[in-house]
């Protein structure tokens, strides 16, 4: 049992490896390897959160035997468990999804691709397990590298998205660096418990403080940020739908978990709140990002675009319940954590399905889809209805909880901010919904049929109709997800989420 | 005064100064070669951050001698070089993959200038 | 026996959502037994809705607790005399509405028929879980399915104008829905509780700002159902859908929503005392007033029967905000009772207008020229449901009127007296000329005697009929009045011992 915090990382790194010596000869045992990789870490993931929920207790494992905080250690807690089980998870949902796709958008590169994409769960499962700030940042640049390596399988203008991408990633890599080596001058530690013991004595020191603000920017870079963010949408648009099924429900919320555990289990309380203004700051980016995405999204003809945008506003309703610090906007935000990923998951995945059936990318292309894609369409009004948070949708609950924390905390702007891009999202999702439902013959001088240029050079050699099972299945269970996590938000509040929150004294 | 204070932090100022330089590059120059330039740069005055935060004046490297026992004012503090060591193969990971992005880039839209780069996929679509 | 009807709310809900379910995997392919399953679960609905009404008045609540949705929040269904009225109308009229729209939409030769009645299903659980639910989360999250699920309705006809009219109703239904979830999460802030209480559960303590906020958030939540003016103007466009959603939700179930948001709110949250003292009664009931005037002035412009019907829907789903919000016992029982009658009489006038439509193809009043001669049962009904939206006697109009006019006499505000009076002679002025002009203005075109289906008349037959019992004898079915009389007990406390 005390194994599962190295394990989950490890298993995934070695699916990797053999992923990759095994797709050399056999491209499907490099895949079925991968595959049992996310399967095995998954499974592992889950063990480890009905453990820690049933004990109560963080499992810690010390690496290589050396005891912390001299080794590195890694932590199994409640709020890592949450996100393992989140990140291996939307990680399986994505392999057995990859690979119709990847023959589809990419081929010839999926050898590469599958031990690049368990390459990039280990990063981000890493990320949430260690216990050791400086290996906080080893995977972090292990989950990017794997990212930059996916984004560039993408379309024509990939490789150069994704070099802007890099550099924005190394920025925000080295930023978070240098904070820790300021924390690590000042303190003396690397491990995060241990540095919760010292810093309360360091609250006034400057070189901490200059250390919690270059990390928290290094990682708010990462997260995409409001105004960090300039690199998403090109970084979206190019991508395979693999690598954007990804990256954009897990990898931007892992860079905000690790601002949230900074906050709360590393830094001493009070000091992102009073000492230093960081979750306000946090909050009003938020609030600016909220309002920033909704309203771009809005003005987006290209579907991936329109989610990329999408997304800056979304990530903001965790850094939302960051910035609102108390405990229940911050579980509205973590909520948010989840329900974005399976929601913006789910419209990833669909849109691929629709590229592999129809070619088509453009949202004013997409009229008919409903007669066509059915099955799929009901999958996507669901992740419309939880994008614009209607219940019984996930979305709506981590909402509401949100506004909950605001007229705790009193932040009126917020609470309105809220209000208004729910608004906004609802304009711009349903816009889409009333296209595909449309009959495809209805008033055929829509002008973007002779534009055009954004359309796939590959053209679909499919049949009509939804996607083949391997695509189907994932996204049926991202959109079963989508109502059961709504449903049951309760559950994961009162068994993970209420822990996760104490610091803060709720 | 202020030669003391300068003569105590030099290092710092010229890591400070480096960093800048990284920046710059990183965000000003056009020419994405150039930024990849930057990019190191601004890494490698990360990884002198670290080391000069280790240093310790009359110390010796971080390894036991005999002849001054296990006194840990003898010895400059290991940590952080190891930690350097695993930044530069991280930094040197990144700077693979950019200039593999880099050479993709440069064959298919032959500049390796921002703006040229912008305009011609806008052209093509 | 009172174990089981516990979960009777419960299988209300689920009954139609099964339908719903149902529907569209039976498919065009097998059209009777399709609208098999759209009987079926109306029967069944309105069997269980009836079934909990000797307990309810004998003071029973039924409902379950089905599991915590939020911390200290559960999805919960009680049921009490409030909920129950409103039930009992929809679902009694979804019977009805059920075979009608077999008729409309079987003799229009409509498209996409099966999303229709699966959606119409979707409708009807959430109408009746708004009626059930017990605390404000719940009521929201069945209120916003109402909202979704009515759209696909809305841009039935698929033309660009249902496009426009359906983005429209959507930006009106988020926002109403979004303001709601914004005042809810002040209540849970204020008092950590969201549980509905007769006699309401806030308190003055939580200061005049908050109340307010509070109110205006709700009041554009409901009243953009429930068509307050200025929040009324997507209610006409949606018309644009077929009769039965025009009849069924638009005149009963959605817009009643709305006004039974209202119920809840002034009765349950604020309570009477609270929600007079601060002031927000006179607030909502001078908004009502004006609508009332207003709504009736523009429903004589119209030529369009079904927008003309709308606007009368408009000014009488203020008769009822109106009676609500004067707070007295006998307004309040009017206004409760208005719910009901104005769903018997309206409907009926709805489903005329459909069979006319369908019969003959005919939308405008000024076509209606001696149609009376050709279908003589529908215009006679079409002319009860006048008369008892003018509040003549022996319709049920009367009855509610009479008791939202001595509600405003007791309230001392005469002024909205005046206001009933006044709007009772428009309705007259609007509603009656289409009746006459129909039985004595003589026109080439109508030669011979001809309705339109069994499925259509019928209906409208029984919808007559029903508004004319309550008119005649209040209580004589369902016991409807009796209802009606216990909610206003549990608000107020005031008792009606005997009956009115």
């Amino acid at each position: 049992m005390s194994q599962i915090p190295a394990l989950i990382p490890t298993l995934l790194l070695l699916a990797a490896l053999l992923s990759l010596l095994a797709g050399l000869k056999s491209q499907r045992a490099g895949y079925f390897l991968a595959l049992m990789g996310a399967g095995a870490s998954f499974l592992v993931s889950v063990l480890g959160l009905v453990e820690v929920v049933s004990s109560g207790q963080a499992i810690r494992y010390a690496m290589g035997g050396w005891i912390p905080p001299i080794g590195i250690e890694f932590v199994l807690d409640h709020l890592a468990a949450y996100m393992t089980t989140l990140i291996t998870f939307i990680g399986v949902v994505v392999f057995i999804y990859a690979p119709r796709s990847l023959h589809f958008e990419s081929p010839g590169k999926a050898t590469f691709a599958y031990p690049s994409m368990a390459l990039l769960i280990a990063g981000l499962a890493g990320m949430t397990l260690t216990g050791d700030v400086f290996n906080l940042y080893v995977f972090l640049e292990i989950a990017a590298l794997a990212a930059y390596a996916l984004l560039a399988i993408g379309e024509r203008g990939g490789p150069f998205a994704t070099l802007r991408y890099l550099l924005i990633g190394a920025a925000g890599g080295g930023f978070y660096l240098l904070g820790v080596g300021f924390l690590y001058f000042s303190a003396g530690t690397l491990n995060m418990a241990d540095l919760s013991g010292l810093l309360p004595e360091l609250m006034e020191n400057r070189a901490v403080m200059t250390a919690a603000a270059l990390m928290v920017v290094g990682l708010a870079l990462k997260m995409a940020l409001f105004p960090m963010h300039f690199w998403m949408p090109d970084v979206y648009h190019n991508a395979p739908t693999v690598a954007a099924g990804l990256i954009a429900p897990i990898m931007t919320k892992v860079s905000a978990y690790a601002i949230i555990r900074l906050f709360l289990d590393v830094f001493p309380p009070g000091f992102f709140t009073e000492t230093l203004p960081i979750t306000a700051t946090i909050g009003w980016l938020s609030a600016a990002g909220i309002l920033y995405g909704s309203i771009l999204a809005i003005a987006q003809h290209d579907y991936r675009r329109m989610l990329a945008y999408s997304s800056v506003g979304q990530i903001a309703y965790v850094g939302l319940g960051i910035g609102l610090a108390n405990p229940i906007g911050l579980i509205g935000g973590l909520l948010h954590i989840v329900n974005h990923a399976l929601m913006k998951g789910l419209l990833f995945l669909i849109g691929g399905a629709v590229r592999l059936r129809t070619g088509v990318t453009r949202i004013p292309d997409m009229k008919g889809l409903g007669r066509s894609m059915p099955w799929t369409m009901y999958a996507f009004v669901i992740g419309i209805l939880g994008m614009v948070g209607i219940p019984p949708t996930a979305g709506f609950f981590s909402k509401f909880y949100l506004l909950l924390g605001a007229v705790e905390a009193g932040a009126w702007i917020w609470f309105a901010v809220i209000i208004v891009s729910s608004l906004l999202s609802a304009v711009y999702f349903f816009r889409v919904t009333e296209m595909i439902f449309r009959d495809p013959g209805e008033d055929p001088a829509e002008t973007s049929r002779e534009e055009g240029g954004e359309k796939d050079e590959t053209t679909p050699d499919q049949p009509q109709g939804d996607p083949p099972a391997s695509m189907f299945i994932p996204i049926a269970i991202l959109a079963a997800g989508v109502i059961l996590v709504g449903v049951f938000n309760f559950v994961i509040i009162s068994a993970l989420l209420e822990r996760v929150v104490a610091p803060l004294g709720g | 005064m202020t030669i003391e204070f300068f003569a105590g932090r030099y290092p710092y100022i010229l890591i400070a100064v480096l960093m800048g330089i990284g920046l710059y590059g990183m965000t000003m120059k056009r020419n994405l070669l150039k930024k990849i330039i930057g990019m190191t740069i601004f890494q490698t005055s990360i990884y002198l951050f670290f080391i000069q935060g280790a240093n310790k004046s009359g110390a010796t490297i971080p390894v036991y001698l005999e002849e001054l026992g296990t006194e840990p004012t003898q010895y400059m503090n290991p940590l952080p070089q190891v930690i350097v060591l695993t930044a530069i193969v991280v930094g040197v990971a990144i700077t693979g993959v950019a200039l593999a992005l880099l050479l993709l880039t440069y064959k298919r839209y032959g500049s390796l200038d921002e703006e040229v780069i912008l305009r011609r996929m806008r052209e093509s679509g | 026996m009172d174990q089981l009807l516990n979960w009777a709310p419960l299988l209300a809900i689920l009954v139609s959502a099964l339908a719903a379910v149902a529907i569209p995997l039976t498919g065009e392919r097998n059209r009777n037994l399709r609208e098999t399953w759209t009987i079926l679960a109306s029967i069944l609905k309105f069997g269980l809705v009836a079934s909990m009404i000797p307990g309810v008045l004998a003071g029973q609540r039924y409902g379950v607790e089905l599991l915590e949705i939020a911390p200290g929040i559960e999805l919960a269904l009680r049921v009490d005399p409030a909920g129950l009225l409103f039930a009992m109308s929809a679902s009694f009229l979804w019977i009805l509405t059920s075979f009608y729209a077999i008729g409309y939409m079987r003799g229009g030769k409509e498209r996409k028929q099966s999303r229709f009645f699966s959606m119409l299903a979707v409708c009807l659980s959430a109408t009746i879980g708004i009626c059930f639910s017990a605390n404000l989360l719940t009521f929201v999250l069945f209120y916003e399915i109402l909202s979704v699920a009515t759209y696909p309705l809305v841009i039935h006809a698929g033309s660009e104008k249902a496009y426009r009219i359906g983005r429209q109703y959507l930006v009106y239904a988020i926002t109403a829905g979004i303001a709601l979830v914004g005042g809810i999460a002040l209540i849970y802030g204020v008092t950590g509780t969201l549980d509905f209480v007769p006699g309401g559960f806030l308190d003055a303590g939580a200061g005049a700002p908050m109340l307010w906020t509070i109110f205006i958030l709700f009041a554009i939540g409901f009243g953009v159902k429930a068509g307050v003016m200025p929040l009324q103007s997507w209610l006409p466009n949606a018309m644009i859908a077929p009769t039965p959603v025009s009849a069924l939700l638009h005149a009963v179930a959605v817009v009643k929503a709305g006004v039974f948001g209202f119920v809840r709110l002034v009765g349950y949250v604020f309570g009477p005392e609270l929600f007079g003292d601060m002031g927000a009664a006179i607030v909502l009931a001078t908004f009502a007033g004006a609508t009332i005037v207003l709504a009736s002035l523009i429903a004589m412009t119209k030529d369009d029967l079904k927008a003309r019907l709308a606007y009368s829907t408009v000014g009488h789903l203020s008769y009822i905000v109106l009676g609500i919000a004067l707070l007295v016992p006998q307004a309040m029982l009017g206004a409760a009772f208005h719910m009901v009658t104005h769903a018997a009489m309206k409907i009926t006038l709805f489903f005329c207008a459909g069979a006319i439509y369908i019969h003959t193809g005919k939308k405008k009043v000024s076509q209606l020229d001696g149609i009376g001669r050709q279908m003589p049962i529908t215009m006679a009904a079409f002319g009860v449901g006048a008369v008892g939206l003018a509040g003549v006697p022996l319709v049920g109009g009367f009855v509610s009127k009479w008791y939202l006019a001595a509600g405003s006499v007791d309230a001392e505000l005469l002024i909205f007296l005046g206001v009933l009076l006044v709007s009772g002679l428009l309705n007259a002025a609007y509603l009656v000329p289409i009746v006459t002009r129909a039985f004595f203005r003589s026109s080439e075109e109508h030669p011979r005697f001809g309705e339109a289906s069994i499925f259509m008349v019928g209906p409208i037959v029984v919808t007559m009929l029903l508004s004319l019992l309550l008119g005649i004898h209040p209580d004589g079915i369902f016991g409807f009045f009796s209802v009606a009389e216990a909610i206003v007990e549990s608000v107020t406390g005031v008792s009606f011992s005997g009956g009115g």
